[in-house]
């Protein structure tokens, strides 16, 4: 055996990289070739041991605060005309410098450690979501039935939809509490893995930026379209959740 | 220095990234306090460099910068590191079958230590795909390298990392 699709093709595949044709022609050769077999195992025990292993180098919150420090405008810059250095500049510059701080502390760091603490509570709502029994509250493939559970269990209507002609067959959905709201979440499945897409109505217009970012092995993905907020998470490459986000929003 | 707005917009943007730019130059250079050193001053350059950005996707704007510096970095203090190519050949078969990769004790130090035994080229793309979920098309961006690359060299690379942990574990076993 000496499958040449063994050393290039599998990774491409099982990265999510390959367009729908390739990846339909790979799976019809994976199925009676046992290299390719044993190579995307292979690969597959590799990432979970990556990922599982703890090897993410974040950084220190410590050297966050001093690149912020560097930053910030500093008091040369704030000098203007000669005229007005006097005794009263440096004492007066100092309180401003202060209150600038202080000003972007508010309201740049305040928001984002919200967004933090939020991205945290939807993990612990996904990680919650994998224990036996708590995946859906209602259990269908059919949009039509998964739709009208949420009448009248929440106070907005989130968009249902299955993607399965897209690889992402709609497993069912379930309702959450984030942060004290109810929040719709309807969950997809990728190659056996699950995927949440948690819905609620946005309640501050965060930005138009799709951010994404990794956390003890999960990847997640958010966005806002139209008046509602969305994120995605799951263990699946971060890829295959922009690609399900681009299904569900061009 | 920036226009106010600019800046908070290069602290929306940007800094959200900097753990990913943290982690990047972890494994680029290869141990915490160095890494700390290129993030700090290429955060700074970054900075200074910010309005060269089009918009897109910030973190790849942003570890492009990280990965030039470490790569500096890396020719004035180890110039030998950067020599280190695949002397392996492309097509070696790999010995493991995935069973043989379950590690036991000192897992996460073996796995270390057969990350950073990866020549700096494949270690980039491997950290990029496992560790931060980039696209090839990302990593393509961010290492400079047309997206074919980047497939043939996570697939050496992975091959490559299976290999020597089978050969850890085999020694283990022993």
């Amino acid at each position: 055996m000496n499958c040449e699709l063994a050393q290039t093709t599998v990774h491409g595949y099982f990265d999510g990289e390959l367009d729908a044709v390739r990846s339909a022609e790979f799976e019809s050769h994976l199925e009676s070739c046992a290299e390719c077999q044993t190579a995307l195992s292979g690969i597959e025990s590799l990432r979970t041991l990556l990922q599982q292993s703890n090897l993410y180098a974040r950084s220190s919150s410590q050297l966050g605060t001093q690149i912020r420090k560097q930053l910030a405008p500093t008091e040369a810059s704030v000098v203007g005309p000669a005229a007005f250095v006097g005794r009263w500049f440096l004492p007066v510059s100092g309180v401003l410098a202060v209150a600038a701080v202080f000003l972007i502390a508010f309201f740049i760091i305040q928001p984002r450690t919200e967004s933090t603490r939020i991205t945290a509570e939807l993990l612990d709502a996904h990680v919650r979501s994998l224990q036996p029994g708590h995946l859906t509250d209602v259990q269908s493939t059919d949009q039509h039935t998964v739709k009208p559970w949420f009448d009248g269990k929440l106070d907005f209507v989130p968009p249902v939809s299955d993607y399965s002609q897209q690889g992402f067959p709609l497993i069912g959905g379930r309702l959450d509490v984030v942060d004290g709201h109810n929040v719709a979440v309807l969950v997809y499945s990728r190659r056996r893995h699950f995927i949440n897409l948690f819905v609620w109505p946005y309640r501050e217009k965060q930005s138009s930026f799709v951010s994404s970012g990794s956390r003890q092995g999960y990847n997640w993905m958010t966005w806002q379209s139209g008046d509602m907020q969305f994120c995605l998470i799951s263990d699946v490459a971060l890829s295959d959740l922009r690609e399900l986000k681009e299904i569900v929003h061009p | 220095m920036l226009e106010p707005q600019e800046r908070i917009r290069f602290e929306q943007l940007v800094l959200p990234h900097l753990d990913a730019a943290m982690n990047l130059a972890r494994w680029l250079v290869r141990n915490r306090p160095d890494a700390e050193d290129v993030v700090q001053e290429s955060m700074l350059r970054a900075y200074r460099f910010f309005d060269h950005f089009r918009g897109g996707d910030a973190r790849a704007w942003l570890l492009q910068i990280i990965r030039n510096s470490c790569y500096s970095w890396l020719e004035k203090n180890r110039p030998s590191e950067l020599m280190t190519e695949f002397d392996e050949e492309l097509h070696q078969r790999p010995s493991t079958s995935p069973e043989t990769l379950v590690l036991q004790a000192n897992e996460r130090q073996q796995l270390t230590l057969a990350l950073e035994a990866l020549p700096p080229r494949s270690r980039e793309v491997l950290v990029l795909r496992e560790l931060e979920g980039c696209s090839y098309k990302e990593i393509g961006e961010i290492a400079g390298i047309p997206i074919g690359t980047v497939m043939s060299t996570l697939s050496r690379a992975r091959q490559r990392l299976q290999r020597t942990l089978a050969r850890a574990a085999a020694k283990e076993a022993c």
